[in-house]
């Protein structure tokens, strides 16, 4: 197949993933969008394979069916409250094969510029193309290998460590080794000085240990970012492995790699500034890890939490004609998702008025309780954001808290030393009744002191989110 | 002191009127101010007050209504005057009564032939500095806390719950229809009594006046634009049809299961509306009770007779009686003549016992409905409104020249910073431009116009579907498998082998990344 022809399949290719990415302003949209992605991947992958690969069909074919057929069952049988960690593995997969790419270039390289004229007329596909470069063309080529395998490794490694914090096989807390931001800082330093000897023909044992050396570096940040943050570190490695993508696509001249990887990069970058200002906090600190300097003594809190039964947050229940459910963390934990549909099922059918406060940065991932509530077949229209909502909470009667915490701490506006101070939140205090569903008495991830639980119109709902809404079930009916 | 004007009161003419402009105690007030005070013989009778007990607070007692109303200058009653009490007002005399100057055509010409200022109290403006003499407001109060005394006289039950040794006794539950003066007092003394009371306004910004009180206000399911009492001086005004079908509706609701309903709605200057119709009395139990404080106006209640007390046929009484604050005739008057002090004390700045009419005064304007031979009613609006209005959004409304300047302003500055950002940028291009070659700059662009394009489309994303964005695009950045299809037909194993690695976790991302999009887009539903 020609040259020309696999341009025009990557022209429309990059114009699907343009509208599959455009597409997702709405639900209804969304629906159609997806195709346009798969369609679009489907004409890229088949072109290429057409045009380069058909020489090794022998190692295509079953790759692509292995991988096919783990994607398939992956995506299948993953639960909705595991999303943050799929999304986490997946990018890791994208980061270690920026990785192995451009350690083959530079390999297909080094066997290139050792062939003689004749042999490198007879290359094919990828050597082919390295076979014309220029002098300057290769040292380019250099600089963008060495990009690619840096902030390949650093997704990789960031993706696991983030992967292992959201699935909670490691420790949610932020963990730095001693001496902390001075190892990143060297570490960095170091990937340089071995960029530039790479650039001067030292090798490929300098990128070996980029490889090596950026790995640490991703690992060491992420596991020094606590879990509250998780939502902003997801969307920063989707960031990451966009920028990969787009490096691996100027080391091989690919334009359809850097249009795609252009857009994943500058879409994961908006997410975290969409993060980062639903906590008004700046996106270095947030990176740098743990939560910034204290500013002084926390305000003390005054009152006790009181705590309630199931009876009496049913019988207020009864009672409300306007509810507010606040869903967090501890909802997805809990897996409580359908019981609290059927609870917003059932109180609908009372015809009280239910609705659903999402604060941008609930749960580990951006839009996490959005798909959550759609999984329990919680309509759309009635989940509302937190601008939307924020000011109706006057007029509620009652304010449902399941499983979150700074979200709905009145701290971040009325106490200037606060760690969130500024941050913006839920109003719900301003909520007639505010009922907190909640394990126990602890703090939350970020371990600061929530003044909305002693609050006078605060009732505490303790126990675990799903076993305390099928109490409230067996009672409304 | 002797040179002081005299005030005078008459004994109520109007048939059952028990009250009296003027007790011992406001008189003792008003001798304070420079006057002098006269009252007919017996006319506090029926309140409780006796000749002597006037005599004893230095009051002259005059033997007949003629005789009072040519000495007095000034005429202090309770109801609007009758024709025969109409003749006696001459030039130079005020008549401080309750004149009801909208349906009073007959007293306003009279008043306005004879040359005499008339100040009708019910027309005292409701603002604060005019608290103190408005008496509709301390009439209502007695009226409201009357009318919960009479539904009780003929409610067969306690207020309050009880559980005795004789048995459980369920509280009785009062709806207060109306949360005016009257209503408020209503449900004061409801609560006090120990009964549930609900009450329902259609101004809801006195919910919260009503929740005060200790009663439950009943919110109306309903969007429409609500009035501001504020805008009418604290009263309601008639609402619109789809807002009543929807109040019906709610009283509908409650009808059975109150015992007590107390309606004190009424719209100035109009037919009360109906509010509690017959079908509602139908659904009540038998033994409950209505008390309707608009009999007066035609009632709220559809089957209220006025001044009389009528049992329906499922046995529910309706109590129509106008006269309640004179069936607390010594707290009415006691109250109304202190209204009428505190009108006279603003009567007479200087405490010499001579009236000025300050015509520019806002109260003494807003209440004088005749003055020097003219009618001066109705008054120009109140310069202070009655009530504090809604709380508005505290957007500043700014004037075109302010809009059109902060418009400049932020355009500047965003102009600003797009020049600055292009500039660098441009910068940062030219410098790239200079070494790079030609091959490379080609796919810069593509990369450069990729990130803008992409800036752009995500914005638009909306907030909900921040998931499935992430989904998509990791499923897109699987793209990287281009890269490795192109190197997998190397002659090295090495490169070969992680080619090919490459291609399988790319495949997994692309496919997983996919199908879990779609699977999360088809759960989002409308309701």
């Amino acid at each position: 197949m020609t040259y020309g022809i696999l341009t025009a399949a990557y022209i429309s290719a990059s114009v699907l993933f343009i509208l599959s990415l455009g597409g997702l302003s709405n639900q209804e949209k969304a629906k159609r969008a997806v195709w346009y992605g798969i369609v679009g991947m489907a004409v890229a992958v088949l072109m290429t394979v057409f045009t380069y690969g058909g020489g090794s069909l022998g190692w295509l074919i079953p790759t692509i069916l292995i991988g096919s057929v783990i994607g398939w069952y992956v995506a299948g049988r993953v639960q909705m409250t595991e999303m943050p960690q799929l999304v986490a593995a997946l990018h890791s997969f994208v980061g270690l094969a920026a990785v192995f790419i451009g350690l083959n270039a530079e390999l297909e390289l080094q066997s290139v510029m050792a062939m003689s004229e004749v042999a490198r007329e007879a290359l094919n596909g990828f050597a082919l193309k390295l076979a014309h470069k220029t002098s300057v063309e290769i040292s380019i080529l250099k600089v963008e290998v060495f990009l690619g395998i840096f902030i390949g490794a650093v997704t990789f490694t960031g993706s696991i460590v983030a992967f292992g914090k959201l699935a909670g096989k490691i420790d949610g807390k932020p963990i730095k080794l001693p001496g902390g931001h001075m190892w990143n800082a060297v570490s960095a330093a170091s990937c340089l000085i071995l960029g530039i000897l790479f650039c001067n023909d030292a090798g490929i044992w300098t990128m070996v240990l980029v490889t090596i050396i950026a790995g640490f570096i991703g690992w060491h940040l992420i596991m020094g970012i606590g879990g509250a943050d998780m939502p902003v570190v997801v969307s920063m490695l989707n960031s990451y492995s966009g920028w990969a993508a787009a490096a691996i696509g100027f080391t091989l001249g690919n334009d359809l790699l850097i249009v795609t990887g252009a857009l994943v990069g500058s879409s994961g970058a908006i997410l975290s500034y969409i993060m980062c200002k639903a906590m008004n906090r700046h996106f270095v600190s947030v990176i740098l890890g743990g939560f910034g300097g204290d500013g002084g003594p926390a305000m003390e809190v005054e009152g006790e939490m009181i705590a309630i039964d199931a009876d009496g947050v049913v019988s207020a229940l009864e009672d409300a004609d306007s509810i507010i459910i606040i869903p967090g963390y501890g909802l997805a934990v809990a897996q409580a998702q359908q019981s609290v549909s059927e609870l917003t099922k059932r109180l609908r059918a009372k015809g009280k008025e239910v609705r659903f406060a999402i604060h941008p940065v609930a749960g580990r991932l951006p839009g996490h309780m959005n798909v959550l509530l759609a999984e329990a077949k919680v309509p759309y229209d009635i989940v509302m954001e937190m601008d939307e909502i924020n000011d109706d909470f006057p007029e509620t009667d009652v304010a449902i808290v399941i499983g979150s915490n700074d979200i709905v701490n009145p701290a971040a506006q009325d106490d200037p030393n606060s760690p969130i101070a500024g941050m913006p939140v839920l109003e719900c205090w301003k909520a007639k009744q505010v009922f907190v569903s909640k394990r126990g008495q602890g703090t939350g991830y970020s371990g600061i002191e929530n003044p909305l639980f002693y609050k006078e119109n605060t009732r505490m709902f303790y126990g675990d989110a799903k076993a305390s809404l099928d109490t409230l079930l067996q009672s409304i009916n | 002191m002797d040179n002081g004007q005299i005030i005078g009161t008459p004994k109520e003419l109007a048939k059952g009127e028990a009250r009296v402009a003027m007790t011992p105690e406001s008189a003792i007030h008003l001798q304070k101010l420079g006057y002098r005070c006269a009252i007919q013989s017996g006319a506090g009778k029926l309140a409780g007050f006796s000749d002597d007990a006037y005599k004893e607070a230095g009051v002259e007692i005059i033997k007949t209504a003629k005789g009072l109303w040519e000495k007095a200058g000034i005429i202090a009653k309770v109801q609007q005057p009758e024709s025969r009490e109409l003749k006696y007002l001459a030039k130079g005399k005020t008549l401080i009564s309750f004149f009801n100057p909208a349906g009073n055509e007959e007293g306003m010409e009279a008043a306005k032939t004879s040359g005499a200022n008339v100040i009708a109290m019910e027309m005292v403006p409701r603002i604060s500095r005019a608290q103190k003499m408005d008496a509709l407001s301390s009439m209502a109060n007695i009226a409201g806390y009357r009318a919960v005394i009479e539904a009780g006289n003929n409610f067969g039950r306690f207020f309050t719950g009880q559980i005795t040794a004789a048995g459980k006794v369920p509280p009785a539950k009062v709806l207060v229809v109306g949360a005016g003066v009257a209503g408020l007092a209503a449900i004061g003394a409801s609560v006090s009594l120990g009964a549930i009371t609900y009450a329902f306004d259609v101004r809801p910004e006195v919910a919260e006046q009503v929740e005060s009180m200790g009663a439950e206000f009943v919110y109306l399911d309903f969007e429409e634009e609500q009035q501001d009492g504020a805008e009418t001086g604290g009263y309601a005004s008639v609402s619109s049809p789809e807002f009543r079908e929807a109040q019906l509706a709610k009283f509908r609701e409650l009808a059975p299961e109150v015992d007590i309903v107390i309606t004190t709605a009424l719209i100035p200057n109009r037919e009360a509306p109906k509010l509690w119709l017959e079908d509602m009395v139908a659904a009540m139990k038998t033994g409950s009770v209505v008390v309707d404080l608009a009999a007066e106006r035609g009632g709220n209640c559809e089957g209220t007779v006025k001044d009389e007390k009528v049992v329906t046929d499922n046995g529910v009484t309706i109590i129509g009686y106008t006269d309640f604050p004179s069936r607390m005739a010594a707290q009415a008057s006691t109250l109304y003549s202190t209204n009428i002090r505190h009108m006279m004390t603003d009567l007479t700045p200087e405490k010499d016992g001579q009236v000025n009419h300050n015509m520019e005064d806002d109260v003494i304007r807003g209440a004088t409905v005749t003055f020097e031979g003219d009618i001066t009613f109705p008054p120009p609006p109140p310069k202070v409104k009655a009530i504090a209005a809604q709380k508005k959004p505290e957007v500043k409304e700014l004037t075109p020249e302010e809009k059109r300047e902060k418009e400049i302003a932020d355009f500047k500055a965003a102009s600003k910073q797009q020049f600055t950002l292009l500039g660098v940028g441009a910068l940062l291009m030219l410098i790239v431009g200079a070494f790079a070659p030609a091959s490379f700059m080609q796919h810069f662009i593509v990369f450069v116009l990729s990130c803008f394009v992409g800036f752009q489309v995500i914005w638009n994303v909306s907030h909900s579907l921040h998931t499935p964005l992430m989904a998509v695009t990791n499923a897109i950045s699987g793209i990287v498998i281009l890269g490795a299809v192109l190197q997998i037909g190397s002659e090295s194993n090495l490169v070969a082998i992680m080619a090919a690695i490459s291609v399988l976790i790319a495949t997994i991302n692309i496919v997983g990344g996919f199908l879990v999009t779609r699977r999360m887009l088809a759960m989002f539903e409308k309701s």
